[in-house]
């Protein structure tokens, strides 16, 4: 559960860029979090709502873009999306498993919604 | 004409066009990157070769760097940092084994962040240290999104804990550059299937180096010895 600390840091850049632009009320806080970025969407969205009490974005809405995972087989200069629950990264050409991940370790704020 | 609502439309108007996009574009885990930044900037300087030692609670951590200080005594000059929720139990542990020893109480964290170890270094003169190893939270979720500075990031997980561990925590093993199957002296009585272990390991993290060893029986440790010995001396040639 260390999803209460990273809506907070996530509160604290909104409001640090949402002042530098004079905005006064965020409205929507919009992230892309990666299948292996360790965070529980669930978790976070629950803190979220917790956390912005009382911030600048205490109406906000957090919009969760959701990456999959795409790993690389260098085998086969192939890059494929990894649909397997458990993240394993299998080749779909050869079956090997690879540690080449090209997505799904994001965790970043993409922008804000503000007036 | 209605005057109010001519008015009306105004206000929406003006609502509208105050309404806009900020770009951010920022990691989110970016001030925590910039203190391990900073963090492996001083272990370079020093030439420090640092562990990130981590496992779900009671996997072992505490037992594995206990037996590699007793044993290692001669060869390196061992600095640990150890992170509890609460107690030092595991520091008095580890001080017993003659390694100067850190605390950090979390208190309800349930991670080390980068900026705790920063404040952690102080307390160590770094310069007279060969290895620093941090004994992570006991954790499977949490610590794995948290780079600390370190060159090594070692995963256990024990025997007891059943084969199918890399499975259920495929964030954390996917960012292990080793990972310890400790407690080897149990696997016959919990029936450990190793070979479906190492099958696992290797769907997970095929590029992980692993380890088959029991630290309290003494098993299969020069393994593990052979891995700090050999990136030790890449890392004294590598910046020399």
């Amino acid at each position: 559960m260390h999803e209460v600390g990273i809506a907070r840091t996530i509160l604290d850049i909104a409001e640090d860029y949402a002042q530098r632009e004079g905005a006064t009320c965020i409205k929507t806080v919009a992230l892309r979090v990666g299948a292996l970025s360790g965070v529980v969407p669930e978790a976070l969205e629950f803190a979220f709502e917790v956390a912005k009490l009382g911030t600048l974005a205490a109406d906000a809405r957090l919009e969760v873009d959701y990456l999959p995972i795409i790993a690389y087989c260098e085998a086969c200069a192939l890059e494929f999306e990894v649909k397997d629950t458990f993240g394993i990264a299998q080749c779909p050409l050869c079956t090997e498993p690879t540690a080449s991940l090209r997505q799904g370790q994001e965790l970043d704020l993409s922008y804000l919604e503000v007036i | 004409m209605d005057t109010r609502d001519v008015r009306f439309s105004i206000l929406r108007q003006e609502n509208e066009e105050r309404e806009r996009i900020v770009q951010i574009e920022k990691g989110v885990m970016s001030l925590n990157q910039r203190y391990a930044d900073a963090n492996r900037a001083r272990f370079a300087e020093h030439k420090l070769l640092v562990l990130n030692v981590l496992s779900s609670p009671g996997s072992g951590k505490t037992a594995l760097i206990a037996r590699t200080l007793k044993d290692m005594a001669a060869e390196f000059r061992v600095g640990v940092i150890v992170g509890d929720l609460a107690t030092d139990n595991d520091a008095e542990r580890l001080r017993m084994s003659g390694a100067e020893t850190l605390q950090i109480q979390t208190g309800t964290v349930c991670h080390l962040e980068a900026a705790m170890i920063g404040q952690a270094l102080d307390a160590f003169d770094l310069s007279k240290l060969d290895l620093l190893i941090i004994e992570n939270v006991g954790n499977l979720v949490c610590p794995a999104a948290y780079d600390l500075g370190e060159d090594f990031r070692v995963v256990l997980f024990s025997t007891t804990e059943g084969e199918d561990k890399p499975l259920k925590y495929p964030t954390m093993f996917k960012r292990a550059d080793a990972v310890i199957i400790s407690k080897l002296d149990l696997a016959d009585t919990v029936e450990f299937d190793l070979e479906a272990a190492l099958n696992n390991l290797y769907l997970v993290t095929p590029k992980a180096t692993v380890f088959e060893l029991s630290a309290k029986a003494g098993l299969g440790m020069e393994g593990w010895y052979d891995e700090l010995r050999h990136r030790f001396a890449r890392l004294k040639s590598a910046q020399s």
